[in-house]
């Protein structure tokens, strides 16, 4: 069993009247990359930035190694944080940005040559130590960003949105080469990013958060393939969400039809709602499928096609490799293992 | 942008008349004798000789001390102001600023009257410290009248820039050092310090500058017998009428402020 490193417990924070965040609950482990995701203003920041120090709790507890540290200002605290815009110091160079915590620590010149040549070997800059941080590259920033941080040799490392600046490709190699340094390091790193794909491809841990509450904490997979409300499956990836009935366990009807399921322990006939991930709906011949409808748009997506489909009672997105044109009849085909079934919002 | 170049041409014209040929007629009065006619000249290094051996020596070293005096003492007073008025929120700040900026819409005479008649013998001050049963104490006409006058009249030449150093800093930059280690007093030192000496050098060479050249606060608060190197250019010109040698003392404050600048700028960690 892995141990607990930072527990927040009940944690709220208003600015002014504003309530940004409202009782978050979360266990963090020694070891593990978990990201806190959600859209602009959901309190991801904030939340971060009371684990670092940077603002106090309204209320609630922050727990690191069990000991209560919400007063405690950062500079005292086993946490380095990489921030979203950088922050480089512009008068130092590479060298002397790295060494700026070690430098406060009064340690002996020769060791922290040493060690900022080592991470900068880590980062991938070897040689970059007399560079003038300002003329380079955002991407170069960023991980001389990540070395400063990581040559303190934090017990946590908090990532505000760091790749937010970056282009696409830059930010993809980054992706992989955060998630190789943390398992280098073997350190905690709170990742805060509001790109689900980020935080679907790096995580062991995913923090949902909406509206200043957890929404769903889980692996990538249990976000994606179960998540717990409406929220969670519309926020991460795409999907057709439907309302219906739990008529009992294995069974759930919507849109008319009743169809064989994998879901149990609902109340019997509970209003609930089905997620239909559209890469699991299959086109087929009418016939063959209880759900039918008429092909109302398909746009070509590169790997597969988009196709929209009306039906009686709505519209379904799928996701195919096969085409189907304009105004063809067809059927909507799924198991028992694609329908997700989940409590209705604001009912548990 | 080419098309938009000509209409500098009005303003090259001004500059050339206003500000051209007045320095090169000043050049050419420093380097030649009283009453010379349009067409003959006689060059002379006269006036600069004169120069080093009178006490004028004297005046400009005192000038520059009083200078340097005031300069300092607007930085240590003004840093601390602009560093708290960097604090507040941005309408505060907008206040404060004015605040601070008040005086000078106030006409600079009235104000140094003003000082006159809260630092003379039977002044404000006084009378005050007689009430507590003190003995007058002596302050107009003296380096501190002087000093004071000086400090009040360019205190806001200091803060503006300094504020304006500080409050465009990135926050995140003092988060950082926090973040890495550094207690609230190495954030200032390391950080908050390093980045606001853009705006305290500018302050330091625009309270520098107005006080070594000023001449009515010292006339006025330090009297007729007081002499800073403003107050000799001025006599030069208004009351002895010699232009020639008033224009030479003028030519070796220039020189030497423009050397003081060059330093100044050498200082600035972000000038390349």
């Amino acid at each position: 069993m892995k141990n607990k490193l930072i527990e927040l417990k009940d944690l709220t924070k208003n600015f002014d009247d504003q309530q940004v965040l409202r009782g978050i609950n979360l266990d963090i482990y020694e070891n593990e990359f978990l990201t806190l995701l959600g859209p602009s203003g959901c309190g991801k920041t904030t939340t971060l930035r009371i684990i670092a120090g940077f603002d106090e709790p309204s209320s609630g507890q922050v727990l690191f190694n069990g000991i209560e540290i919400s007063k405690v200002p950062p500079y005292k605290r086993e946490i380095n944080t990489v921030f979203q815009k950088y922050a480089l110091f512009p008068y130092l160079n590479v060298a002397d940005n790295i060494a700026f915590g070690l430098n406060l620590k009064k340690m002996d010149k020769s060791v922290i040559a040493q060690k900022v040549s080592r991470m900068l070997k880590m980062v991938g800059l070897e040689g970059f130590e007399k560079r003038d941080v300002t003329l380079l590259s955002g991407g170069q920033q960023q991980r001389v960003a990540i070395a400063r941080a990581l040559v303190n040799e934090p017990k946590v490392l908090l990532l505000d949105e760091p790749l937010g600046a970056l282009d696409a490709k830059i930010r993809k190699q980054m992706q992989t080469e955060l998630k190789k340094i943390q398992r280098e390091v073997g350190i905690t790193f709170i990742y805060v990013t509001h790109d689900q794909e980020e935080a679907l491809s790096m995580s062991d841990a995913v923090v949902v958060m909406n509206n200043g509450e957890i929404q769903q904490i889980g692996s990538p997979t249990d976000i994606y393939n179960e998540p717990e409300n409406r929220f969670v499956a519309d926020f991460i990836g795409e999907s057709n969400i439907i309302e219906g009935h739990m008529i009992k366990d294995f069974l759930v009807e919507f849109d008319g039809y009743t169809f064989e399921c994998v879901d149990k322990g609902f109340p019997e006939n509970e209003e609930i709602e089905v997620v239909l991930r559209p890469e699991d709906l299959d086109i087929v011949e009418p016939d063959k499928a209880q759900i039918t409808g008429v092909v109302k748009n398909v746009t070509f997506k590169g790997v597969h096609y988009e196709i929209i489909v009306e039906t009686e009672s709505r519209t379904y997105m799928v996701h195919t490799t096969d085409y189907a044109e304009v105004g063809r009849k067809v059927g909507l085909s799924f198991g028992p293992e694609d329908i997700h079934v989940m409590w209705k919002m604001g009912a548990y | 942008m080419k098309q938009f170049k000509r209409l500098t041409t009005p303003y090259m014209l001004w500059a050339a008349a206003m500000i051209v040929v007045p320095l090169i007629m000043i050049v050419l009065y420093t380097f030649t004798e009283e009453g010379n006619s349009v067409l003959t000249f006689s060059f002379t290094l006269d006036n600069f000789t004169r120069f080093a051996e009178g006490t004028y020596v004297n005046v400009i070293l005192k000038s520059f001390r009083l200078g340097l005096l005031t300069t300092g003492l607007c930085l240590l007073l003004g840093y601390p102001m602009a560093f708290f008025i960097s604090r507040f929120s941005e309408k505060t700040q907008a206040l404060l600023i004015l605040l601070v900026t008040i005086p000078e819409w106030i006409n600079m005479l009235l104000r140094t009257y003003a000082w006159m008649n809260l630092l003379s013998d039977n002044g404000i001050i006084n009378q005050l410290l007689g009430l507590l049963g003190i003995d007058p104490v002596t302050m107009m006409y003296t380096d501190f009248s002087v000093v004071v006058g000086l400090v009040c009249n360019f205190m806001p030449f200091m803060i503006i820039p300094i504020h304006t150093s500080l409050s465009k800093m990135d926050k995140s930059l003092i988060e950082a050092a926090y973040d890495l280690g550094a207690n609230k007093i190495q954030t200032f030192r390391k950080v908050i310090w390093k980045l606001s000496i853009p705006g305290v050098l500018n302050g330091i060479m625009m309270v520098f500058l107005l006080s070594v050249s000023t001449f009515v606060i010292p006339k006025l608060l330090g009297g007729g017998q007081y002499m800073l190197i403003g107050n000799l250019i001025e006599t030069q010109f208004i009351s002895v009428g010699d232009w020639n040698f008033g224009s030479a003392i003028s030519m070796i404050l220039a020189v030497i402020i423009l050397v003081f600048m060059r330093l100044m700028k050498k200082m600035d960690p972000q000038e390349d």
